[in-house]
């Protein structure tokens, strides 16, 4: 039974706790000092944040995470077609808390808290989105997807414009 | 999580976790009914069934409304589907996420144990 608990602590959940704001948690087999090391290192961040599955390639990654501090993360196969995320920390405390913005969308579409609470020598993850819209949340669910299609769409053009000459 | 959280999505969950409930809103998609005939339908007990459409009423999924003697049951104002659906792609991409994040922390740990090593040496 015990067992079965913690398999299940491990898992990704995602809950919706109002219009506006979506809490993911995951349980981490680390210290909250490496969990946090992943995240803050822009070397070891750009391994994780961006998995093949998404389908998306990162170009570069900007991150200095320290409050006040910003970040900038460019995507794209193509150096002539990118698109940016990017945004400001609002608060970071060592391997307790990391708190940015999100203004790729203009203004501060959503603000992410992500905090990490250690216990037995594991790591709790919880990650907050507030946005500032219930629209800003109910798009957010396909930003990803919508990216990948924003790319086929621009090359479906190129290679229409190609098959033109 | 999905069984006792409070909120109306795990709610949701909960309520779909069960065969006969998904029968019952299907049943429902197709036209209003009461417990009784939803009860002969899936061959089970008056209970039974007000259990379960309780269950769905709970997660907004179903609303019931009693006039003399028969409960009516229909389809409630709960946009499920859509939520799901959501709820899902966002789900997607966090496990990915998480899923290389723990394949970096490995590396870490493997890294801090080697450090260990050498410096007792």
């Amino acid at each position: 039974m015990v067992a079965r608990k913690e398999s299940e602590s491990q898992r990704t959940t995602v809950q919706k706790k109002s219009d506006r704001e979506v809490v993911v948690t995951r349980t981490f087999d680390a210290p909250a000092r490496i969990v946090f090391e992943a995240w803050s290192k822009p070397e070891l961040f750009k391994k994780w944040w961006v998995p093949r599955s998404m389908g998306m390639t990162l170009r570069s990654c900007e991150m200095d995470v320290r409050t006040g501090g910003t970040y900038r993360l460019v995507f794209g196969d193509d150096p002539a077609n990118t698109f940016a995320f990017f945004g400001k920390y609002l608060e970071v405390v060592s391997s307790k808390r990391i708190v940015w913005t999100n203004e790729e969308s203009g203004d501060v579409a959503s603000t992410t808290t992500v905090t990490f609470e250690e216990r037995d020598g594991k790591t709790l993850v919880v990650l907050s989105e507030l946005y500032s819209t219930k629209e800003a949340l109910d798009a957010a669910g396909t930003g990803a997807q919508d990216a990948l299609n924003e790319t086929f769409v621009q090359l479906d053009e190129v290679l229409a414009q190609l098959s033109a000459r | 999580m999905v069984q006792h959280s409070p909120t109306h999505f795990n709610a949701s969950f909960a309520a779909l976790a069960d065969a006969t409930r998904r029968g019952v809103l299907d049943q429902l998609a197709r036209g209003d009914a009461s417990i009784t005939d939803l009860a002969d339908k899936f061959e089970m007990t008056l209970t039974g069934m007000k259990k379960h459409v309780g269950v769905l009423e709970l997660a907004g999924l179903v609303t019931t409304e009693k006039v003399g003697r028969v409960r009516t049951c229909r389809i409630g104002p709960c946009r499920l589907e859509e939520e799901m659906e959501w709820i899902a792609r966002y789900r997607q991409v966090w496990d990915a996420r998480f899923d290389a994040l723990d394949g970096v922390i490995d590396e870490l740990k493997r890294q801090e144990k080697a450090r260990g090593r050498k410096k007792r040496k």
